[in-house]
């Protein structure tokens, strides 16, 4: 979805007040709860700059913990988050930064703990009329958007890696729109994240988790388009 | 099939012997390899929700969320049962309407972007008082939101539609331009004509600032959005009657860009200037964020 449709123009369809500060919000969360390997127990959201000012007038808080629990920009359930939240054990909070003029104006970073133990921070922007992207996982800046079938490689930093998952891809069909690998220092711990066009034949995880510096793999299927 | 442009966008209806709406449907068949019907059930949908979004307020208001409005398109509604609009029938019904969307906006309903939340009362607004006014079916109402989404495409590909880039000028402005190019198609105009309606919204909106009270999509969203409908209509009827704008429609949205980045920040929706900043707008902006 790299051109700008007719539903980007009359779109999304939301549940209100704002693109950005409400559906944005939900689309942010939406994405990082396909990250979850198991249910969701816990959740911290870290609200900054414009974010954490004016959250409250714009459901901003309601949003962030329906799209946790799976619901998208149109849910009409997302007004009633909290009660939702509450009835399926879901432990939720929500904390103000202080103001910090290098961070976008409206970030928030979501901190996940499910049930078997995976627990993970992702850090989203929403950049308005509902857009938004991906800006850190963990301690790992990287950048996408959910705009594109995403796969999530947390991998060792050694030569040979790259080649072996597009080596998967490639036998697969996998027609690669963006790739970029991210990482902190060299041979460490290093994320590559790949969008492609349509979905993830079935086995194509597994064998990419082959590889012995392979230490996770995430695959986010496109996010609906509204 | 794609245009980059609102001179390309006229040349292919020329070719074509079409109007707009066509060419911004054949081009989202191409571009997102779907086909016709499922784009059209795609807008139907929004369409339907556009309608639920206006019909809710009227019959029962509630308070936005910041507490700012709520009830006031269903005041407008009323007056003009009464038989007391002095706008008129069409009018009146339009800028209830539009009012009531940004109504069910700000109380965590269902809205369509159009192009943005706090403009999403204008295009609904307008066109679904025009269809009611003149008992026109849901297909032609989908093809002038077809019509709409070409404007606002171009919009959103060679200006902004975002307050905080560009002032409600991007945001009212150009759902309005939208609307008036969607109620040209709407009621038989031309591709030029459209284009001549659009161009005319834009320059009566040129400068206006974004500036809601304590930050929320309250006020004076809601107002603007009616006013936006009265521009709208009004462009409409210019471009119907036959007038032309002397300026083409890329030079105009252009300058929007232009004169948008020149706004002052504190008028781009940081709630810092403006209507946010008299003595009034503050201690109502500050009643909320102390909720």
């Amino acid at each position: 979805m790299a051109f700008i449709s007719v539903f980007n123009v009359l779109g999304p369809e939301m549940i209100g007040p704002s693109s950005s500060h409400t559906a944005g919000a939900c689309s942010i969360a939406l994405l990082a709860q396909q990250m979850a390997d198991s249910p969701i127990t816990d959740v911290e959201f870290t609200l900054y700059n414009s974010f954490a000012q004016t959250y409250k007038g714009h459901g901003t808080d309601l949003a962030l913990l329906g799209g946790v629990m799976g619901f998208s920009t149109d849910d009409r359930r997302i007004p009633n988050a909290f009660s939702i939240a509450r009835e399926r054990g879901i432990s939720y909070k929500f904390i103000e930064a202080d103001p910090d003029p290098d961070i976008h104006p409206n970030t928030v970073d979501i901190h996940i703990t499910c049930s078997k133990g995976r627990s993970y921070t992702v850090r989203g922007e929403s950049l308005g009329g509902g857009k938004m992207r991906i800006s850190r996982i963990n301690h790992i800046d990287v950048d996408f958007s959910g705009e594109y079938s995403t796969l999530i490689i947390v991998h060792y930093d050694r030569p040979g890696v790259l080649a072996h998952i597009t080596g998967c891809l490639s036998k697969k069909n996998v027609n690669i729109a963006f790739m970029k690998l991210f990482r902190e220092t060299k041979g460490d711990i290093a994320y590559s994240i790949i969008e492609f066009d349509g979905t993830l034949p079935e086995d194509a995880e597994a064998q990419i988790s082959q590889n012995p510096n392979v230490q996770d793999v995430i695959f986010i299927p496109i996010q609906r388009r509204s | 099939m794609d245009f980059k442009n609102a001179q390309e966008l006229l040349e292919l209806c020329k070719k074509e012997n079409c109007p707009i709406s066509s060419i911004m449907k054949k081009r989202e068949c191409i571009l997102s390899e779907t086909t016709e019907e499922a784009i059209t059930a795609q807008m139907d949908h929004s369409l339907k929700i556009m309608r639920e979004s206006v019909a809710a307020p009227i019959q029962s208001p509630k308070k936005s969320i910041g507490g700012l409005i709520g009830g006031e398109a269903q005041l407008i509604d009323q007056h003009r049962r009464s038989g007391n609009s002095i706008c008129g029938s069409v009018l009146s019904r339009a800028i209830a309407y539009s009012m009531a969307v940004l109504e069910t906006n700000t109380t965590m309903g269902l809205i369509v972007a159009a192009p943005t939340a706090g403009s999403s009362g204008v295009l609904p607004g307008l066109l679904l008082a025009l269809q009611e006014e003149y008992h026109l079916s849901d297909t032609v109402v989908i093809d002038a939101l077809f019509n709409a989404g070409a404007i606002g495409y171009l919009a959103m590909r060679n200006a902004t539609v975002a307050g905080a880039v560009g002032g409600c000028q991007a945001e009212v402005g150009v759902a309005s331009a939208m609307a008036a190019s969607a109620a040209v198609e709407l009621m038989g105009g031309t591709p030029e004509q459209c284009l001549h309606a659009a161009v005319s919204v834009l320059m009566n909106f040129l400068g206006l600032v974004c500036d809601p009270i304590g930050g929320l999509v309250e006020c004076p969203c809601q107002g603007r959005n009616a006013a936006g409908v009265a521009v709208a209509l009004t462009g409409a009827e210019l471009a119907l009657s036959g007038v032309k704008q002397l300026i083409p429609f890329d030079e105009m949205l252009q300058t929007m860009y232009q004169v948008g980045r020149q706004i002052p920040p504190g008028l781009r929706e940081t709630a810092l200037g403006g209507c946010a900043a008299t003595p009034a707008g503050k201690k109502l902006g500050c009643s909320i964020c102390h909720k």
